[in-house]
């Protein structure tokens, strides 16, 4: 089964009411006559409208979302898994909140970079228009502000990787938490830096939150051994870094080395083709019982990439192992996690087939 | 026990068989065939996208403003103007709801969009059947056994001799009687055909699974009940007769136009069936054949085509049984064309002359008797 968005939190009184006229619809909900008004009002799902696509850089736009039912909220840092059409398919993504969670229109955003290979980031950064329906799913990840922000901050950010930072930054603003806080943020170009602008008001306002911004076409990348010559104290801060893996690597490194490993908060960001930054094994045969086709991944590739390259339709969802949508029986074979590498896999196990490589040959029941 | 013994009770052993179109075909015609039919295929999936997304939607949007208008218009339904419209207007939508989008969404045709809502496993229609007891008997051994006599339960849905190859038994003589009470309650007629009378006879199906599809037709049953027969009649106060009258007639309605339009998919003269000995060792390309000769289209226009869930393209819903409804009256042609170069049969004609002809065989073979009837030879453009 396809995924959904999350369920709304609905009044139990509206709940009754419509399993009451439940009787006059079967086997239709009465949601499916009361969406012929407005798509808002299911109750079955979470969905959401696009209200302003905004150009951040030419790389960037923040899609703003007006939630059909109040916002449940999420906390800074969190990401959402967005559902939305493109070209007749249903497509999830997981996107970085930008937005505080106590924004006072009810909105949300997100803050998605265009990678063109992709399906979903191109279409919101060119085609979608304001008024569009999107599915909003759950809220998800670990990156957050705890709930009593620290005295003492650190953030360290490159490229997109501003995003769940940015939701940080305007809570913390909105909230008065801007105490003391450095931040660190790295961008190729002058053009490309996401929030420029608002960054850069957030510094004259407060004069508590020093951003030091560099332009790795000009100036040298952020790395472990400016730390001191940045951040003096980094060692105290609690500290919330997103960016690329290899900056991510150098960092932990760093604080494994010279400071405390649990002040320091990471994410890691996960472009659409790759899944997981796991081991890699050496991949084998799949196949198919159902279908009755054979794949083959190279052992980077999982198992539902692989069978679609065979030309099979299989079922899919988030394709990063969140929503269980791909899951299928597995009837003989080992394989590997791609996010953790860790290799494993009984018969009549129940895999998912996103963020699974087979490790030799596999047989799968789909 | 011997050879002949061993073969199912319902075939009798045999006429002298006229050639069939398959035995004329090399291996390797069969094969390009298959890949020919495949790349028709290919080739309609990859341009699948927003037009067809669109499609299914109008449909589903037009379907809920045909029920929402009928059932208004049934509130009023002591006067005689309303419940005719009102019922017209519901008697299309249960069509529509039936035909067009339910067996279609139910077979997967529009699963590749990916949306929940709009999804074979989620999907559940305003039948008798469960959807689930009926993707096993009809998705799977109906399209994939089709016309293999003693295999396809849905040759003659077990109670009807349809096909000469069938022993006669006297109980026969009675079958265009039921099969009038079958067309009225052909919904029911499903539900229970589902069940597999020959499965639970023969201790294949268990109890306990008989018990649960029993228990979810009853499901079925007790909602349309509230439904159509308690809840909009006493919506409509005095005139609760009027409705469930109404109510009553765009069932019967849906279920007549529903067993004219299935009859018509297998039974017409012109078809062909099949021994198990024929189908065994199919290939791909073979079983594309076998679709193709054991199917039959009916002529139409747009809007009977749209009433007919599009199963008057039966021959192209039986070769592409996941290929979105809305595709088959676009690669028809291709069909036909590949009939053509291969000499085989493309069956089809109006409805008063498959439908006649569907019913002309029941009426014969209530008698013992009966031959397979001539066919039409290879197709020929107009």
């Amino acid at each position: 089964m396809p995924e959904r968005g999350a369920v709304p939190r609905v009044p139990a009184g509206r709940r009754r009411a419509l399993e009451l006229i439940r009787s006059f619809t079967s086997p239709l909900l009465p949601d499916d006559y009361l969406e012929l008004i407005n798509p808002l009002w299911s109750t079955r799902e979470m969905r959401g409208r696009i209200e302003r696509v905004e150009r951040e850089t030419p790389e960037a736009v923040s899609i703003v979302i007006k939630p059909g039912w109040e916002w449940p909220g999420h906390r800074p840092g969190q990401y959402l898994r967005l559902g939305i059409e493109v070209d007749g398919v249903h497509h999830w993504r997981a996107y970085s909140l930008t937005s505080d969670p106590e924004r006072p229109d009810g909105c949300i955003a997100i803050t998605p970079k265009v990678v063109e290979a992709g399906k979903v980031s191109p279409f919101l950064f060119r085609r979608v228009r304001p008024g569009t329906i999107v599915r909003l799913g759950g809220v998800e990840g670990t990156f957050v502000l705890p709930d009593r922000p620290p005295q003492k901050l650190l953030f360290i950010s490159a490229g997109s990787g501003i995003t769940p930072i940015m939701s940080m930054l305007r809570s913390l603003a909105g909230s008065g938490g801007l105490q003391d806080v450095v931040h660190v943020h790295c961008a190729r170009t002058a053009d490309g830096v996401i929030f420029a602008e608002e960054l850069r008001a957030l510094a004259t306002r407060h004069p508590t939150y020093r951003l030091h911004q560099r332009i790795t076409s000009r100036q040298r990348r952020v790395g472990p051994e400016q730390l001191d010559e940045l951040c003096a104290d980094w060692r105290e801060r609690e500290t919330f870094l997103c960016g690329p893996a290899g900056l991510l690597e150098a960092m932990s490194e760093r604080w494994k080395l010279d400071g405390s490993s649990a002040r320091l908060h990471m994410e890691h960001f996960q472009p659409d083709a790759q899944v997981g930054d796991g081991e890699r094994g050496e991949g084998g045969e799949i196949t198919f019982c159902s279908s009755g086709v054979q794949a083959r991944s190279d052992g980077g590739q999982p198992i539902l990439a692989a069978g679609e390259e065979s030309g099979i339709e299989l079922p899919y969802g988030c394709r990063m192992g969140i929503c269980h949508s791909c899951v299928g029986r597995l009837r003989s074979g080992r394989v590997r996690d791609l996010r953790t590498g860790r290799v494993h896999g009984q018969p009549g196990e129940l895999l998912r087939t996103c963020i699974n490589a087979p490790e030799g040959a596999v047989e799968i029941d789909l | 026990m011997s050879a002949t013994q061993a073969e199912r009770p319902t075939t009798a052993p045999s006429f002298e068989e006229q050639s069939s179109p398959l035995a004329l075909l090399t291996p390797e015609q069969i094969e390009e065939l298959g890949r020919e039919l495949d790349a028709v295929h290919d080739e309609v999936f990859a341009d699948l996208g927003d037009r067809d997304s669109r499609y299914i939607r109008s449909t589903i949007k037009l379907h809920r403003h045909l029920v929402l208008a009928a059932r208004a218009m049934l509130l009023g339904s002591r006067y005689k103007p309303l419940w005719l419209a009102g019922t017209a207007s519901l008697s299309l939508a249960k069509i529509l709801e039936n035909m067009e989008i339910g067996h279609n969404v139910m077979h997967g045709q529009w699963d590749w969009m990916n949306d929940p809502d709009i999804n074979s496993q989620s999907w559940d229609w305003d039948t008798a059947s469960p959807a689930e007891a009926w993707r096993h008997s009809h998705n799977y051994e109906h399209h994939t056994f089709t016309n293999i006599r003693g295999k396809d339960r849905d040759l003659g849905y077990e109670i009807m001799r349809i096909d000469p190859h069938q022993r006669w038994h006297p109980i026969y003589l009675f079958q265009p009687l039921y099969n009038l009470l079958l067309m009225g309650f052909f919904e029911w007629g499903v539900a229970v055909h589902d069940l597999n009378g020959d499965a639970i006879r023969s201790g294949e199906k268990s109890k306990r699974q008989v018990v649960k599809e029993l228990k979810a037709i009853g499901v079925k049953a007790r909602r349309q009940i509230i439904k159509d027969y308690i809840a909009f009649p006493l919506l409509s106060r005095r005139g609760f007769k009027s409705t469930l009258t109404a109510n009553f007639t765009a069932n019967i309605v849906r279920n007549v136009w529903a067993h004219s339009i299935i009859f018509c998919g297998h039974f017409p003269d012109q078809t062909y069936t099949f021994s198990e000995e024929e189908a065994s060792k199919e290939t791909r390309g073979g079983w594309y054949v076998r679709q193709l000769l054991g199917s039959a289209n009916i002529d139409g226009g747009p809007l009977f085509h749209l009433l007919a869930g599009n199963l008057s393209f039966q021959i192209e819903h039986h070769l592409f049984p996941d290929m979105p409804s809305s595709r088959y009256t676009e690669i028809a042609p291709r069909v036909r064309d590949i009939c053509r170069r291969y000499g085989l049969p493309y069956n089809t004609g109006p409805l008063h002359r498959q439908l006649g002809t569907v019913h002309r065989t029941i009426l014969r073979l209530a008698f013992p008797g009966g031959r397979p009837r001539p066919k039409p030879g290879p197709y020929r453009p107009a």
